[in-house]
């Protein structure tokens, strides 16, 4: 059963935002991980670039394929997780705690076209 | 689209909760325990995989040998009862059918073994080759199941678990052994460049034997880590590094190709692209970035022109580099020849390398 946390905002191609303030935390979830695999590269944007909600960012990688990593929100890159850069695994020992980009968001509105815990997980269920 | 085909094996593999995914036209486990994991184990100690998708065609009559030898690149008149080639089946202008074994079982009678999604391809191939020649095609691939079991302790768990003798196998033989009255083919052959041995043999005896290697706890092994292990030591997989576009000469694996035989489908093509040089190199390649090259990555010269593209890539998981196979034009196929790889919106450096990444451990 993959964890699910409370108070998180969920999209349909599994990342999550943790909104603290004016910034997200954006990642993968642990349904999402699980799915991939053993991650072994995380392709992730630069400080100071712009993110879209709805486009692209980066990719996570497992051994065998590459996952497109779709920002849920829009913003500026403030922080990568540069952890992740040398232990790409560590998303798959906790997808939520390692997150991969920290967004000034630019738009909070959006964070209403996300799911909820309740709503994301009907929607892995389904 | 047609439903994917079930392995003898398949039910087994859902109840143990193996990633399933399909593959040359079965629905087959992709990992187990995960791919990391089970390349390891393999690598390291022992595993256990279903290639009861692969095809067997048995050829016998009294042309047989001069039959096989006509289509197939290495020279079966140089083998023995017991004995086993690699090879591959090529169109007349050089580019691969297949490739495949064949072992040798008996005088004018041959066995067989193709890659699963081209079964129905080569079986009519080898049909209409055929039409010319005495012999029987016989295609029993719905009849065997096949493992592999791979890793430094293949034949201590061939000995052990299955009650297999095998310490009289040399690589690439194999014998035919009465097996609770199953006649099994057991053959020190594999695909992960580790000691190991494929066993074929009827759906059941397959089953037994899967339950046992279970029982035993020996790590069941899905195609993930299959691709991996091969890749790692510079073994093609038809698709990938052999298609009906690329010649054994364009892979590197001129080796397999017997020019000094008597004439074979394709030989004039080879022969032509040895002595001229052929269009197209398959290359290894090592970026001097994390980033992953994926199959279909195009490949450009330090203009950023293209100038190929990637047949394999992985991160490397015995070897900590991302690192792939490319099919580039010849003139960049020079080891030390600064490349890069179009990964998404960027270009990647990499340099051309030999395509074996990690050796192969074979008991000769």
């Amino acid at each position: 059963m993959s964890k699910i946390i409370e108070g998180l905002y969920y999209s349909e191609s599994h990342e999550f935002v943790k909104v603290e303030g004016d910034f997200g935390y954006v990642g993968i979830t642990d349904y999402a991980q699980h799915e991939l695999g053993n991650v072994v590269y995380v392709d992730m944007p630069e400080v100071d670039d712009e993110v879209e909600a709805g486009e692209e960012f980066g990719a996570v990688e497992s051994v065998k394929a590459a996952s497109d990593l779709v920002s849920p929100v829009s913003g500026t890159v403030v922080e990568v997780n540069e952890a992740l850069e040398d232990e790409p695994g560590l998303i798959n020992n906790d997808a939520f705690e390692n997150w991969i980009i920290k967004v000034e968001l630019s738009d909070k509105s959006e964070l209403d076209n996300l799911m909820d815990a309740e709503a994301y997980k009907a929607f892995i269920n389904e | 689209m047609s439903e994917n085909k079930f392995t003898c094996l398949h039910d087994k593999h859902v109840a143990q909760g193996a990633l399933m995914s399909p593959f040359g036209g079965f629905d087959m486990p992709i990992q187990y325990a995960g791919i990391v994991e089970e390349h390891n184990a393999v690598r390291n100690a022992v595993g256990v995989f279903d290639v009861s998708h692969m095809g067997e065609v048995h050829i016998t009559g009294p042309e047989a040998q001069k039959f096989v030898n006509y289509i197939f690149t290495n020279d079966i008149t140089k083998m023995e009862v017991g004995g086993i080639q690699y090879g591959m089946m090529l169109y007349p202008d050089g580019g691969t059918v297949d490739d495949l074994l064949v072992y040798t079982m008996g005088e004018n009678d041959y066995f067989l073994v193709i890659n699963a999604a081209n079964i129905d391809k080569d079986v009519a191939w080898i049909n209409e080759q055929a039409t010319n020649f005495d012999v029987i095609v016989d295609n029993q691939s719905e009849n065997y199941g096949q493992i592999a079991v791979q890793g430094p302790e293949a034949e201590k768990t061939m000995m052990d678990v299955l009650k297999l003798d095998c310490t009289d196998l040399t690589f690439y033989t194999f014998k035919v052994v009465d097996y609770n009255g199953d006649k099994i083919i057991v053959s020190r052959t594999g695909y992960t460049g580790e000691d190991g041995f494929e066993v074929y043999a009827s759906h059941d005896t397959i089953r037994d034997m899967w339950d046992m290697l279970m029982t035993a706890g020996v790590q069941p092994c899905g195609l993930g880590c299959r691709d991996t292990l091969r890749f790692e030591v510079g073994l093609p997989l038809y698709g990938d590094e052999l298609t009906a576009e690329i010649t054994p000469i364009m892979a590197g694996f001129g080796f397999f190709v017997k020019l000094d035989k008597e004439d074979f489908i394709g030989k004039d093509a080879c022969a032509k692209q040895k002595a001229e040089g052929a269009p197209k190199k398959l290359v290894g390649l090592e970026l001097h970035d994390k980033a992953i090259p994926r199959h279909g990555y195009e490949v450009c010269n330090e203009n950023d022109e293209p100038v190929g593209y990637v047949t394999t890539g992985y991160r490397g998981i015995s070897v900590d580099k991302s690192i792939a196979v490319a099919l580039v034009d010849a003139a960049y196929g020079k080891l030390g020849t600064p490349l890069k790889v179009h990964i998404r919106k960027k270009y990647f450096d990499a340099t051309v390398v030999k395509k074996k990444f990690h050796d192969k451990s074979y008991k000769k």
